[in-house]
Parts: structure tokens; sequence; C-alpha cells
């Protein structure tokens, strides 16, 4: 059994979680929620410990480092931190609809990483770049607040769908959507993801500040990953700022969760494929 | 300090603030996909004279040091100076408040309640309650309110000033890149192995910075792993002081050399078509020598004649080269050898230690900056500020202890200012156990 096979599996367990919880949430079976949680939290398990034997294969072949260093490695993580977020906010808060809607994107994640021709999954030794102690830190602050984004901006579409329920039809014990949160609940989330993932973005820029500056003697350049990352740190300090003194909540914070969330992802994916700079290898 | 002319108002809204940092949001995508620091020639070949000209009036070439975005960052500073000026007193107030002063109907008001009964007397049940709060973490202060006893305690009143604190480290992060701006410098140099500088070349251009010491390179070296990706960039680096040795290091990606503060970055490397050799014959005498590729060099005490006459190169590193050999005994010598490899040469009279090591220049990034210390106090400081920010709260008890007829009452109330939730189980599990024991 090696890293690949389990990851591998890893993307079909994610896919199997996913329709546990979209059964769940559509035929509102409640038997069925406990068995979506034990068989996602069996499914982080199994990632997680081929995200371990990639790190032990790493050091086999003579390498020898954290397997967060390439696209293939850093999508598989993203993954990892999406659904280990999305099961301990289950445990806080009781309310397994939400894994319906994170899920989904928790597979996409494997499922492009597993099978985009466009990926290199061979474990490639570590440019001088990289050789940092920091690399580790860098890329665990910065994925955990993009997790805690990508929930977010789930929360954000289910607070729209619910809306948007409600303003329709007036007898709203009837339909699927009507097993979604409260507003007010899922208002009330979606901002404390904020808050958390703004925490850890807030880290994640900090210690990339550092890492460079002890690689390069510039703690900031510019470079587009720079700046897309402060672009969406802008993004949720807006968020953040018209919500505690403008009392901003509802439709307009949902479509801000949205709007980050996109931010981040150009931040992570679209600056590596779409522009260059010195962080040119995360693209390979 | 309430100042209300309108200038005021304006550099104190949140407005501004949410309009500023959406503007710089924006704008700063355009330098992500307008290539920044060109020559001009590029813009004018990529965009067409026309927009070329229009970039540079706005400075768009070097956008994120532009009149309009620093002038930007100077309305967000202001505005994050202002809008705290004009906010802090008012929490700090509520910081500071003798929260016992109050009217006894706004302490009623408050979201959180319980009730409790007591058989005990007044002052013993004052008593109990002293002891048991601060037991649990809550230290009281009390004062009589006509014929009721008023307790209060609270915990983090200085947890109201997270966001203050986090504006703070913004100016503080702003502080230290100015004071590095001006104070420090950027640069870089190129230097060959065995050669030494006492300057460096700025990014932004202009004369030569002076060292104020010495640095040699004495050796680079490049590590490749079997896939043929580059392991390891490895300057060894001197330092000298009047001639003298003061300070030795090898550096690599990562790891650079610091000196009078002044820090030197491995960054980059460039090959030659020269080499270092090194002969060592058996009686232990050597010598260094550098030549070109195709040259004949000759040491002249032991009449000997070396050269390369062919050589192997991946990009501009030399992966092999052929060696012509001659001591004058029997016929020259002719082989092959990896560069940087050390050979036996065997010869009729003598055997030799021979290498030829394929020259390289270092390229280093030098960089001085006495700011970045500051910078640093201002993330720790922005961190810490967000902490508390977000997860600390201000959160107090009012106890309210009477006699009415022949019981004690003791009413409680409680507010947090942030996750109430958490603070509504907080007071609930609190006053159960105080419930309990009365």
């Amino acid at each position: 059994m090696d890293s690949s096979t389990l990851l591998g599996i890893t993307t079909f367990t994610y896919l199997f979680s996913t329709i546990l919880y979209a059964v769940f949430f559509l035929f509102k079976l409640n038997q069925l929620g406990k068995i979506a949680t034990w068989f996602t939290l069996i499914a982080l398990i199994i990632q997680t410990v081929g995200i371990g034997l990639r790190w032990y294969e790493s050091y086999q072949l003579g390498i020898g480092r954290a397997p967060l260093t390439n696209m293939y490695e850093s999508v598989v993580f993203f993954a990892w931190t999406i659904v280990a977020l999305y099961l301990v906010l289950e445990w806080k808060y009781r309310i397994k609809v939400i894994g319906a809607f994170t899920l989904p994107l928790a597979f996409l994640a494997m499922a492009y990483a597993s099978l985009s021709p466009e990926i290199n999954r061979s474990i490639t030794p570590l440019v001088p770049a990289l050789q940092s102690n920091w690399l580790i830190v860098h890329v665990v602050t910065c994925f955990i607040g993009y997790a805690a984004f990508t929930v977010a901006a789930a929360l954000g579409v289910m607070y729209l769908l619910k809306k948007r329920k409600i303003a329709k039809e007036l007898d709203s014990t009837r339909g699927f959507l009507n097993s979604l949160p409260s507003l007010q609940i899922l208002d009330s989330i979606t901002h404390k993801m904020m808050i958390f993932g703004f925490i850890w973005l807030t880290a994640g820029i900090v210690t990339g500040a550092v890492w460079a500056n002890s690689a390069w003697g510039t703690y900031w350049s510019w470079d587009p990953k720079e700046t897309w990352s402060l672009i969406t740190w802008f993004v949720y300090a807006i968020t953040l700022h018209a919500r505690f003194t403008r009392g901003w909540g509802g439709t307009r914070i949902a479509w801000l969760a949205i709007v980050g969330f996109a931010a981040v992802l150009f931040t992570y994916y679209g600056v590596n494929f779409l522009l260059s700079g010195l962080h040119s290898y995360g693209s390979s | 300090m309430k100042n209300t002319s309108s200038l005021w108002k304006f550099f104190s809204s949140v407005k501004l603030a949410l309009f500023t940092l959406a503007f710089l949001a924006i704008t700063s995508i355009l330098g992500t996909v307008i290539p920044q620091k060109e020559p001009i020639e590029f813009y004018v070949n990529t965009y067409g004279p026309q927009t070329a000209a229009f970039f540079q009036v706005l400075d768009i070439p070097d956008m994120y040091s532009s009149w309009w975005f620093l002038g930007f960052l100077g309305i967000l500073t202001a505005n994050l100076v202002i809008c705290s000026i004009d906010r802090f007193p008012s929490v700090w107030r509520q910081m500071t408040a003798d929260y016992l002063d109050l009217p006894i109907e706004r302490i009623y008001k408050n979201q959180l309640s319980a009730t409790i009964e007591s058989k005990k007397t007044l002052p013993e049940t004052i008593q109990n309650l002293q002891q048991m709060l601060k037991d649990r973490g809550w230290k009281t202060v009390s004062r009589p309110r006509n014929d009721k006893m008023l307790l209060f305690s609270q915990k983090m009143p200085w947890s109201r000033s997270g966001v203050y604190l986090v504006h703070l480290s913004i100016l503080v992060i702003f502080a230290g890149a100015g004071y590095g701006q001006l104070t420090g410098f950027k640069g870089s140099i190129m230097l060959p192995e065995l050669q030494s500088s006492t300057v460096v070349y700025p990014f932004r251009g202009g004369q030569p910075i002076d060292l104020g010491f010495e640095i040699r390179c004495e050796r680079f070296d490049i590590e490749f792993y079997p896939n043929t990706m580059p392991k390891e960039y490895r300057s060894k680096l001197t330092i000298l002081e009047n001639d003298t040795v003061v300070l030795q290091k090898d550096i690599v990606v990562n790891d650079p050399l610091k000196y009078r503060g002044i820090t030197f970055y491995q960054s980059s490397y460039q090959g030659f078509r020269d080499f270092i050799f090194t002969i060592a014959d058996q009686t232990g005498e050597s010598t260094l020598f550098t030549g070109d590729f195709q040259k004949e060099l000759t040491w002249a005490e032991k009449n000997i004649q070396f050269g390369i006459i062919n050589l192997e190169t991946v990009r501009d590193r030399v992966d092999r080269i052929k060696i012509w050999f001659n001591d004058g005994k029997g016929p020259p010598a002719e082989f092959w050898m990896d560069a940087a490899e050390e050979v036996q040469i065997h010869r009729p009279n003598m055997t030799y230690l021979f290498s030829a090591k394929q020259r390289y220049a270092t390229g280093l990034q030098v960089a001085k900056d006495p700011g970045v210390w500051i910078v640093y106090l201002g993330c720790s400081l922005m961190l810490a500020g967000l902490y508390i920010a977000f997860f600390l709260s201000h959160r107090r008890i009012w106890v309210i202890v009477y006699h009415e007829d022949t019981t004690t009452i003791i009413d409680m109330k409680g507010t947090a200012n942030k996750n109430k939730t958490a603070f509504a189980a907080q007071f609930e599990k609190l006053s159960g156990t105080l419930a309990k024991h009365m």
C-alpha cells in the first residue's frame, strides 16, 4: 500500500461522503447523518495516513521533505483542511447539513489533484529556495485560512438558498431547503468562519514575509502572489469592518463570503497558472 | 477630544476606511497583471505607444510606489489614526469605568439574569458569595447601595482595546517599512570566485554603495539531484577588514551571512569559461592557477605545461573536461575527467594530484534593513491584537444581595461584549453552582 493508492481511495471516499450528506439533506434521512459523519471521519483518517506515508516515502527516496511543496500536494492538503475543519464545526454546532455543501468541495479538490493531466504527482526534491523550516509553518497557516474561507463561502451559498426559499414561498415547512439551519445561525457561523480564516490568513502572510526576508532579504516585494494575498486580506478586512461598525449582515455578508472565496481561489490557484512570479515553483 | 469639524468627521469615518481598502484592493490587481519595473520599451512594444505614455503618467510600471498608491496608503494611515483617536476615549471609559456606580435599573437591564434565594443572613451570604466567586476566578468589589449590597466582578476589560492594537500594529509596520527605506538599502553584486569587493550596486540605480569592509568569494558550488534539478547553491564567503579576515561562512539559499547589519543572500550564479587548477606533486609541493579554456599554462619551477583542450557543458555549467598535461617525461597525457573532481596523473617519474574547477561568480543580494525588527514587532502586535479583538471579551457580573421578608435574595446580572453565547453558558453554569451552595 503506497501513498498514491491511499490518496486515490480518499478521492472516492469523499465522493461517497458527499453522496451520503446529499441524500441525508435532500431526503431528510436522519439515520444517515451519523453514518455520513463516521464515514467522513474514516475518510479523513485514510487521507491523513496517505499524507503521512507520502512524507515517509520521500525519506525512502532520499529526498526527505514535508508533503506540502507542489500543486498536487497542496491541493491534497487543502482538501484535508476543509474536511478536518468541517468535522470540527459539525462537532461543535451539531449541524450536519453543512456537510452537503463542504464535502463536494473537498471531493472536487481531490478529484482535480488525482485526475488532472496538468498536475505532476511524483515526489520531487526541493529546489534550494524551498529548503527552509518556514515551509511547513507558512503552508499550514495559509491553508487553515483558505479552508475556513471555503467553509464560509459554502455557508454563504446556504444562506442565499435559504433566503430565496423564504422569499418565494410563504409555507416554509415544505421542500428540502427547509432543513437548512435558520438564517440567523447561518449568518453567525459564516461570520465566525471569516474571523477564524482572517487570523490564519494574517499569520500566513506574516510567516511568508518572514520567510521571504530570510531567503531574499525583502519581506515584501509586491510579487503577484503576495499582492493577491493582500487583496484577499483587504476583502475580508472590509467585510469585518462593514459588519462590526455598519451592522452589515445576512445577504451582503453571504455575498462577500463568496467574493472573498473567489479572491482566495485566485490567490491560491489563479496566480500560479495565470501570472508569473516568485511562487512559480508551486505550479507544477 | 471631540472635534466635530467636517474634515475630522471625514477622516474618522469607517466609510472612508471601507472605500480606501476597496480602492487599494481593486487597483492592486493592475500591478499583478501588468508586469512591473520593466524598461519603457517593453510597455511600448506590448501595449502600444499611447497606452505606454498613459502608463507613464500614472506610474503604472512601478505602481506600488507611485504617488497615487502611496497617497491612498497615506489616507488609510490618516484614517486609522484619526478614527482611533476619535473612538478610543469612549472605549477607555468602558475599560476603566466604576461599574459599582451604575444606576441599579441599568444593571437590571442586562441580558443574562438569575435569581437565587438563601436562608442565610445577609452578611453571611455576601461573604459566601465573595469567596465562591473568587474561587471561580471572579474577584469581586462591593459597595452598599441603600439597603442592598452590590457586588461586581469583571474579566479582561482591556480586551476592548484589541481593535486599536491592530490599528496601531499597521502604523508600526508602516513606520518600520519607512525607517528601513530611509536608513537601509537593497542591492546586489556578482562576485567571481577568488575576487573581492568593497561595494555593492543598488537596485534603484545610482552610485555603488560602500560596504565599509571587504567581501570575498572563496568558492562557489552547485549540487544537483540525480534528476538534474538544482539541490544547493553554496558560496564560501570571507569578510575582511583592513586585509584581515574577520568572518568566514558558507551561505546557501535560506541561510545568509550577516555582518555589521548588512546581510548577503545567495541569489544567483554565473559560470565562466575559465578554471581554477590545483596541482600537487609527491614532494607535497602544490600550486594554484587560474586560466582560460584552450590556453596553455605553465608551472615554471617544475617545467610542467597543461591546459583544457575540450569540454562538455550543461547550460553554462561545465560537466566534463579534456586535459592535456606534459611534464617533459614521455609523451604528453590526454584524458577526460569530471570537472571539480581530483584525479591522479601517473607519469613515468612522478604521480600528480590534479583538479580543474570551473570558475563561477556568485550572485549575492545584499540588504541592509534596520527597520525589519520594527516590522516584525508590528506583525506580532497585529496577530496578538486580532486574537484579543476576536476571541477575548470583556465579561461583567453584578450581584445584588438584599433582604425580603425572611429570605435573602441574590440577583445575578451579567453581560459580555463579544461571544455572548459562550458567556451565556458560562453564566448559567456559574449561577447554577452558586444556587446549589446557597
